[in-house]
């Protein structure tokens, strides 16, 4: 029993310091982010690299997406004569869901990677020493940026997403479905809120943080090896996945409950 | 003045340092010798705080700067004064070789322009023997021995009062080494530096120091004036300096 019990709580426990152990991280992370000095030159690279190169990748996941949700609404929307419903749905499926869900896990898959072997590889050749030797500070000048960089870029990721997406359902809606492209747009519009769209790039800034933070996080804390930096890239994809699946349920309850 | 007192430092259940004592006085240039493995890595990691002993104290100019005990803006004043060449170079990949160099001096407070900083940079790469048409590739473009010689002109590029010099020698030809033997002479009797350089080479060993120490089994084995180092009748500095097979250290681990 006690075996059982033990088997049961270590991994728990393991959790728990875990989360504890990024919670503090990301409260160093903040507290540098309002203190100067600011490396502006990182933060520009870091915008171009997580944000700019991110386009196609959130386009095609977009058009994809949006395309496939109108012809499921439509054949589920056909059971009750409902295929009118269409335009509305897509759009605030993938506002409001799946434009920063699908948008997020896809920049976990990509940045949240990448950061973590980069911050990694500094890690096990000593870079990160060498900075500290040279009076900087590597949250400051490694984390700080990225952090940025994600959180401000993941909105216009998700609302570049959103309209692809939209896109890829009038695009389906006119050509496979017969729909009338004035009318599908014109319902697009008329009942499609302000919130819907916001709370869906609230939540794409969050989702960025995450991405950031984890990958930071990893990579700062890889062991020593190549085997270390693979370690520590597949843990920061992982967890960033999970952490925005997580967030995203949280955040969905509190904007959408009353 | 740089003292240590019985810093201990070990790894899970590998006991790297087990009560280091040393001091080195300013302005002087101390060697460490020692077989691979032994601890001389960890021990300048301890000094510089990016390694934090289990226990001991390392004091600098009779303050304490070991690294648990000191605030923020006191590290960084504690930094500003040290260079460090890493073993391995540890140069920044994503940074040209100028941009390496200059690192320091392209930010903080007393941050130079571009110009002047980049001029430096090649002033320095130069004194390493490194032509101006290296500042601008990256580091993953150069040799072993270039890379550790930009890791060296950037410990150096700040002038620093101290500097750690991890292996400087290390995969160079015979006269490149003479040349950095000659530079790390020069920084400490010309600008007044400490120096610690960690060698494996006894013709640098010679050419640099002043005092010589060797780490053993966790404790400075022997620590003396060089000249003394040949007199000496202990057997582990004997057997280091001569490389015998045979003698006290075991050469079969
Ligand atoms: N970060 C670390 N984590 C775990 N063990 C470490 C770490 N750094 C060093 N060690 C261990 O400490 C010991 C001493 O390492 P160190 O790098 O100081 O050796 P060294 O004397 O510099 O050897 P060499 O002359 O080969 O460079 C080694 O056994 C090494 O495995
Ligand atoms: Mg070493």
């Amino acid at each position: 029993m006690t075996a059982v019990l033990g088997a049961l709580g270590r991994p728990v426990l393991m959790a728990i310091a875990a989360l504890g152990r990024v919670a503090l991280f990301a409260g160093a992370v903040l507290g540098h982010i309002l203190r100067p000095p600011f490396y502006l030159r990182e933060l520009g690279t870091a915008i171009l690299q997580i944000g700019w190169y991110s386009l196609p990748v959130v386009g095609l996941t977009a058009i994809f997406t949006g395309g496939a949700l109108a012809l499921q609404i439509y054949a589920g929307g056909a059971r009750f004569n409902a295929e009118s419903v269409v335009p509305s749905i897509v759009a605030i499926g993938m506002t409001r869901e799946l434009g920063p869900v699908l948008g997020g896990l896809m920049v976990a898959a990509r940045v949240a990677s990448s950061i973590a072997a980069e911050i990694g590889t500094m890690k096990v050749t000593e870079q990160i020493d060498a900075l500290v030797t040279l009076s900087t500070n590597p949250l400051k000048y490694l984390a700080v940026p990225r952090v940025i960089a994600a959180t401000l870029s993941m909105p216009v990721l998700v609302a570049v997403g959103d309209a692809i997406g939209i896109m890829g359902g009038w695009l389906v809606g006119t050509t496979r479905l017969d729909f009338n492209s004035a009318a599908y747009l014109k319902n697009t519009t008329d009942f499609l809120e302000v919130w819907d769209v916001g709370s869906g790039l609230v939540k794409g800034a969050v989702f960025g943080f995450i991405v950031a933070l984890m990958g930071c996080y990893h990579g700062m804390n890889s062991a020593r090896g190549a085997q270390g930096v693979g370690r520590a890239t597949k843990s920061a994809v992982v967890s960033a996945s999970v952490l925005i699946l997580a967030a995203n349920y949280v955040l969905t309850e509190v904007f959408f409950t009353t | 003045m740089i003292e240590l007192s019985g810093v201990h430092k070990r790894f899970g259940d590998n006991p790297v340092l087990q009560g280091v004592n040393l001091s080195i006085a300013s302005g002087t240039s101390m060697v460490i010798i020692g077989g691979s493995g032994t601890g001389k890595s960890v021990l300048l990691k301890c000094i510089l705080g990016l390694i934090r002993p289990d226990r001991g104290t390392i004091m600098l100019d009779g303050r304490d700067v070991t690294a648990q005990s000191m605030s923020g803006r006191d590290r960084d004043a504690f930094l500003a004064r040290f260079g460090m060449l890493f073993q391995g170079g540890a140069l920044f990949d994503s940074l040209k070789v100028w941009e390496n160099v200059a690192f320091r001096l392209l930010r903080g407070e007393a941050a130079l322009p571009k110009a002047e900083a980049r001029a430096l940079a090649i002033e320095k790469l130069r004194r390493v023997g490194l032509k101006p048409e290296v500042a601008d590739l990256f580091p993953a473009e150069l040799s072993g021995g270039m890379q550790k010689r930009v890791g060296l002109a950037r410990a150096i590029a700040a002038s620093p009062d101290i500097i750690f010099f991890d292996e400087p020698t290390t995969g160079l030809d015979p006269i490149m080494a003479g040349v950095i033997n000659d530079l790390i002479r020069e920084i400490v009797v010309e600008m007044g530096a400490t120096a610690m350089t960690i060698t494996h080479d006894m013709s640098s060993v010679r050419a640099i120091a002043d005092t010589v120490a060797m780490l053993h089994g966790g404790v400075i084995r022997w620590t003396g004036p060089v000249s003394e180092m040949d007199e000496t009748t202990d057997p582990y500095v004997q057997q280091f300096i001569h490389g015998r097979a045979e003698g006290p250290i075991e050469s079969v681990r």
